[in-house]
């Protein structure tokens, strides 16, 4: 790893994000007007008689799994045109280590994904009334790694892509399985037992138990923090798994 | 530097390609500080001889030795440069931040980078978008994107490849002042009057190496004044030998 290599990597993706005016402004409002439609469809609700209302239930949750489900879709696609157009090979013979460019990804498109998640905590908590026990920094702070985690699956997807086509379609595959268990839907200790399974080897079910955990304890909690360590963990696999994949030779 | 060991030495080198030998039992050297010109028609292993010496093509045996070091070695990445024959820069960014990303890889920075985007003539267009330009300005910067990092050894894939001639001409003389710098280069082509540029050839059909010479020397042991026909003798005269 190289310092130098490493920040002009993430300049440059951030400059080549930046050119897309178009990209840069749905990246930005396209959540916070996502979480607006939230509140207006469970305007009319009628709260329940204990717990938190569904428009608080679910807008926490969404706050994590929108950075998620954009940031992984965005990584997959801008990593699939690295290979396509062979500036991936071109770059595997200059001195730039296959870790500079992964991290390179991870940061650029981490700082578009605090960006997007501040709005939208801001817009949420701030105008839409949402409330939680805990801090809104520790929402933000998961929302970021909840991109984060995107970014690492999406670099690793896209190494299993042949075109942008395919690339896209990993997202039915890998992303919506993790939405329908991870909790948001039915809470996960009412899902049959072979599905609590499977959504206790995915990463998103712990960075939504962790949100959920935000929402209803003032403090760090012990679950809340093996969550993020969990949720950290498959991150690094991922990232781990997509060094693997970049090959310096190939036929 | 050292000049007394060849820049590039390959030994019966075999790639297979699927199902089909991309090349088969080349031995070559490549001097130092000369332009050394690879000819062949499409198809006949040019690019995958190129991909060898840069060391991204997995071979199956055989060894190519580049610079003193194993090709493809970590220490190399820095000291040859390669340039494809589609040009790989991003067309998102202005052809000066394409040469800059790039010399950043290859720890430079400052003048150099304006230098190089006005020898390969795009200075008039460096705050353009690489995406803007036409098909031989965007291989300019992809070969800018490759001479920004002052490398040892070039490996060009058809550089040359739709520019016109004026650009031509200006391009095989930075080559040239390159060569007398003590750089090697290695430069593919089919175009038979730019192997008269070239200090020595070597002659590529089917995977095969036809022979290592000189402009000269093609035409004096085909008989032909053209290259282009010293060349299609040249195969012919092999070929005829073979069966």
């Amino acid at each position: 790893m190289n310092v130098t290599i490493y920040a002009a990597t993430t300049t440059r993706i951030l400059r080549q994000l930046r050119a897309d005016h178009r990209t840069v402004a749905m990246l930005v409002l396209v959540p916070s007007l996502l979480m607006t439609l939230l509140y207006f469809i469970y305007r009319n609700v009628p709260a329940p008689p204990v717990g938190p209302s569904l428009f608080d239930r679910i807008a926490i949750t969404m706050l994590g799994i929108l950075p998620f489900v954009v940031m992984f879709l965005v990584t997959s696609i801008a990593m699939q045109r690295e290979r396509s157009s062979g500036t991936l090979e071109r770059l595997l013979t200059t001195p730039l280590a296959k870790f500079d460019l992964l991290a390179g990804y991870g940061s650029a498109f981490s700082l578009a994904a605090a960006v997007q998640a501040g709005l939208a905590c801001l817009i949420t908590f701030g105008f839409l009334g949402l409330t939680a026990a805990g801090s809104v920094a520790w929402v933000i702070f998961i929302a970021v790694l909840d991109a984060v985690l995107g970014v690492s699956l999406g670099l690793l997807c896209s190494a299993f892509a042949r075109t942008e086509f395919q690339a896209v379609q990993f997202m039915p595959v890998l992303v919506i399985p993790q939405l329908l268990l991870c909790g948001l839907l039915v809470p996960r200790d009412q899902l049959p037992v072979v599905l609590q399974w499977i959504s206790n080897v995915l990463p998103l079910s712990y960075a939504v138990e962790a949100l959920q955990q935000v929402a209803a304890h003032p403090g760090v909690t012990a679950v809340m923090a093996r969550d993020l360590i969990v949720v950290a963990g498959f991150v690094f696999v991922g990232l781990w798994l997509a060094a693997a994949t970049l090959r310096r030779r190939t036929p | 530097m050292d000049t007394s060991t060849p820049a590039v030495d390959i030994r019966n080198l075999n790639v297979r390609r699927g199902p089909h030998r991309a090349l088969e039992d080349v031995t070559v050297t490549i001097p130092r500080g000369s332009v050394t010109g690879l000819l062949g028609p499409s198809g006949c292993g040019k690019t995958t001889l190129m991909r060898c010496i840069v060391g991204t093509q997995i071979i199956e045996s055989g060894t190519v030795t580049v610079l003193d070091r194993p090709a493809g070695e970590a220490s190399l990445r820095r000291r040859v440069g390669y340039v494809t024959q589609d040009p790989s820069v991003y067309p998102d960014l202005t052809v000066a931040k394409n040469v800059a990303y790039f010399a950043a890889l290859y720890g430079r920075s400052g003048a150099v980078v304006d230098e190089t985007i006005a020898a390969v003539g795009l200075s008039s267009h460096s705050k353009q978008l690489a995406g803007n330009l036409s098909g031989g300005q965007l291989g300019r910067v992809s070969l800018a994107c490759a001479l920004v990092g002052d490398p040892e050894l070039l490996v060009l894939d058809e550089p040359t490849v739709g520019l016109d001639p004026v650009l031509r001409v200006e391009l095989w003389d930075h080559f040239h002042m390159l060569a007398d710098r003590g750089v090697t280069l290695l430069i593919s082509s089919h175009v038979m009057d730019e192997a008269d540029r070239c200090a020595q050839l070597l002659l590529l059909r089917e995977g095969r190496l036809l022979g290592k010479l000189t402009p000269g020397d093609l035409r004096e042991q085909t008989g032909e004044s053209r290259l282009e026909d010293a060349f299609l003798r040249l195969i012919r005269t092999r070929e005829g030998a073979q069966s």
